[in-house]
C-alpha cells in the first residue's frame, strides 16, 4: 500500500475503528450483557479523567490503581532479575550444573502462575497480613525469572573464545574476569531476558492480583466483575496492555544501548 | 649462549571417538634469549598449536616447555600473545585494553606510572591520537596495532605471535611488520611467530623453521636468516642472500614438507586442527614447480 501523510497515525484509528464496530454489533447481537463502547466511555470517565483520585480502598482512580500494581511488579522483578541472572550465569558457565538443575528448571518454566499462587500463600501464612503480598511477589518472581535465567545462560555460552583467552593469557582473577569480561560479554544477552521477563512480570500481575484482592489493576478488574459493572473490566483490560506496551517499548530502548556496546 | 626456551618432545594429541588424533609430535626447537624465531609451515599442520601450548592456551599433551629456566603450566603474563584477530574487548577503549593486561603486571606501580606505560605503547605503535576510541571506531591494523601494543606493555618474557597480520591487507601488513620489528629490537623480546608467509618470515626473522606437514607434524628444516639487523624492507630485498633463501624456504614448502606418514602411524584426522588434504598426503612432488 502507497504510504501518505499522517499514515501512522490514520491506519492504526482504522483498526481501532473496525474493532469498535465489530463490538458495537457484538453488543447489539449476541452477547447482551457487553456493554456497548459508549457506556463503557460514559461508566470509566470518572476513573480516567481523574486518575489519581482515592474514593476508597477499591474506588480509586485507574492511574493510581496501575502505580499499585507497577509497585508490586518492580518489587517481584527486581527479585527475579536478583535471583535469575546469577543461576543464568552458573548454568552458562558449568555443565555440572547445568546438569543438575536444567531438568529442574525446564519442568517448572511451563507452569502458570495460576498455579503457583496458591502455593506462595501457603508459603507465607506465618506472614499474616502480609501473605497475600509476599505469596504475589513470589509468584511473580518464580515466573518471570525464566528468561533471565535462560538468556543469561545462552549468553555466557556464547561469549566468544577470544575473550576467554585475552582473560586466560592476562591471568584475571575470577572477579576481574566476571566484570571485565563475562558480564559485559553477557550485557545483550542479559537484556533481551529483562525484557521478555518485564513482559511476563506484568501478565502475572493481573492474576496475582485477581487471587489476593490486593488494591491493584488485577485486583480491581476481579472486583467490578463481582460487582457487575462490567464496563471497568474493560477499562482495565485496555490500561493493562497499554501499560505492558510502554513498558516493552522502554525495555527495547534500554537493550539497544547495550546492543552496540 | 644457554637456551632460553626449551621445547623438548612436545607433543599434541586429541582423543577421537576413532583414537587418537596427533596433531604434533616430537617437537624439539632451543630458543636463544633475544632471538626472533619463525614457525612456517602449511595451513593446519599444527603450528598455532604449537605456539598455543607455549601460550598456556591449549594443554600440553607430552613432553615440556621450559621458559627461562621454569618448566610452564598453563596460561601467563610473562608471555605476550598477539592472536590472528586483535581480540580486544569492544566495550573498553584502546586505553583500556592495553591498560588491563598492564594493571595485572605492575600491579605494584603508582596510577600515573601505569597511564604512562599504556599511553607510551599506544603511542609507540602510531595510536597516540586514537588511544580512547572504542575498537568498533578503528580500522582492523590499527586494532592489529592495539594488540601488538597490548603484547608489548606487559614487559613479558616472551612474545607470541599468531599470524598477526593473516587478516590485513598487504600494505597495512608492511607497515605493522615494521612497527612490530622497531619494538621488538628496542625491547629485545624473545620472539616466536607463527606465519604462512615466506616474506614476512624472512623479513623478520633470525631463524626460520619449517614444519612438516601434519598429522604428527615436527621440525622439519632450521634455516639462518643473517640480513644486518636492523632490518630496512629495501634492504632486506636486495641482500645477495634473499632470493636464494626464499627459493629455498618455498622448495621445502611445497617439495620437502610433504613427507609421507609412515605406515606405522595410525593417523585419524581431528576435528579442531583440519588435516592435509588427501592429495597433500599422497600426490608425489611432480606438480611442483
Amino acid at each position: 500500500m502507497k504510504s501518505f501523510k499522517l499514515d501512522w497515525l490514520v491506519l492504526p484509528l482504522i483498526g481501532v475503528a473496525a474493532v469498535l464496530v465489530l463490538w458495537q454489533i457484538s453488543c447489539a447481537s449476541w452477547a447482551k450483557d457487553l456493554p456497548t463502547p459508549e457506556k463503557t466511555w460514559q461508566v470509566s470517565k470518572p476513573y480516567i479523567v481523574e486518575p489519581f483520585a482515592k474514593r476508597g480502598e477499591m474506588d480509586q482512580g485507574i492511574l493510581r490503581f496501575t502505580w499499585y500494581s507497577l509497585i508490586l511488579v518492580a518489587k517481584g522483578y527486581a527479585l527475579a532479575l536478583i535471583i535469575g541472572t546469577p543461576i543464568g550465569f552458573f548454568l552458562g558457565l558449568s555443565k555440572t550444573f547445568t546438569k543438575i538443575f536444567d531438568p529442574l528448571i525446564q519442568v517448572l518454566r511451563p507452569v502458570s502462575p495460576l498455579a503457583w499462587l496458591p502455593l506462595g500463600l501457603v508459603l507465607f501464612t506465618s506472614a499474616g497480613k502480609n501473605a497475600s503480598e509476599l505469596g504475589a511477589l513470589f509468584t511473580i518472581a518464580i515466573c518471570s525469572m525464566w528468561p533471565t535465567v535462560m538468556n543469561t545462560a545462552v549468553g555466557v555460552r556464547a561469549i566468544p573464545q577470544d575473550y576467554l583467552n585475552v582473560a586466560k593469557v592476562l591471568k584475571l582473577s575470577r572477579t576481574k574476569t566476571l566484570f571485565k569480561v563475562l558480564i559485559p560479554a553477557t550485557l545483550p544477552y542479559m537484556f533481551t531476558g529483562f525484557r521478555l521477563s518485564l513482559g511476563i512480570a506484568w501478565l502475572v500481575i493481573v492474576a496475582a492480583e485477581m487471587l489476593t484482592g490486593q488494591p491493584g489493576v488485577g485486583g480491581f478488574l476481579w472486583q467490578e466483575y463481582n460487582s457487575l459493572i462490567y464496563e471497568h473490566i474493560i477499562l482495565c483490560i485496555v490500561t493493562i496492555g497499554v501499560v505492558g506496551f510502554i513498558l516493552d517499548r522502554l525495555m527495547s530502548v534500554v537493550e539497544k544501548k547495550f546492543k552496540t556496546a | 649462549m644457554s637456551n632460553y626456551v626449551e621445547l623438548s618432545n612436545l607433543a599434541k594429541i586429541y582423543p577421537t571417538p576413532k583414537g587418537e588424533a596427533v596433531i604434533v609430535k616430537n617437537f624439539n626447537l632451543n630458543i636463544q634469549k633475544g632471538e626472533f624465531i619463525t614457525l612456517i609451515g602449511h595451513s593446519g599442520c599444527g603450528k598455532s598449536t604449537v605456539l598455543s601450548m607455549l601460550a598456556g592456551l591449549s594443554e600440553i599433551s607430552d613432553g615440556g616447555i621450559i621458559l627461562a629456566g621454569k618448566e610452564l603450566s598453563g596460561a601467563g603474563p610473562d608471555r605476550g600473545v598477539v592472536f590472528q584477530s586483535p581480540s580486544l574487548l569492544p566495550w573498553m577503549t584502546a586505553f583500556e585494553n592495553v591498560m588491563l593486561g598492564v594493571e595485572q603486571v605492575f600491579f605494584t606501580a603508582s596510577k600515573q606510572e601505569r597511564r604512562e606505560i599504556v599511553e607510551y605503547y599506544l603511542t609507540v605503535v602510531g595510536l597516540g591520537e586514537a588511544m580512547h576510541k572504542k575498537p568498533a571506531e578503528l580500522s582492523q591494523g590499527m586494532r592489529q596495532r592495539v594488540g601488538i601494543a597490548r603484547a608489548f606493555a606487559l614487559k613479558p618474557k616472551m612474545l607470541l605471535l599468531d599470524e598477526p597480520f593473516g587478516m590485513l591487507d598487504s600494505l597495512t601488513r608492511y607497515e605493522l611488520q615494521q612497527v612490530l620489528i622497531e619494538l621488538w629490537r628496542k625491547n629485545k623480546i624473545t620472539a616466536l611467530m607463527v606465519t604462512h608467509d615466506v616474506d614476512e618470515a624472512l623479513f623478520l626473522s633470525d631463524r626460520i623453521v619449517c614444519m612438516t606437514d601434519g598429522p604428527a607434524a615436527e621440525v622439519g628444516e632450521i634455516m639462518e636468516v643473517n640480513f644486518p639487523r636492523p632490518r630496512e624492507r629495501k634492504a632486506v630485498l636486495e641482500h645477495p642472500d634473499y632470493y636464494p633463501l626464499r627459493e629455498q624456504l618455498i622448495e621445502f614448502l611445497e617439495v620437502r614438507a610433504h613427507r609421507k606418514p609412515l605406515a606405522s602411524e595410525k593417523i585419524i584426522p581431528a576435528q579442531k586442527t583440519p588435516p592435509p588434504t588427501q592429495t597433500n598426503l599422497v600426490k608425489p612432488v611432480l606438480d611442483t614447480v
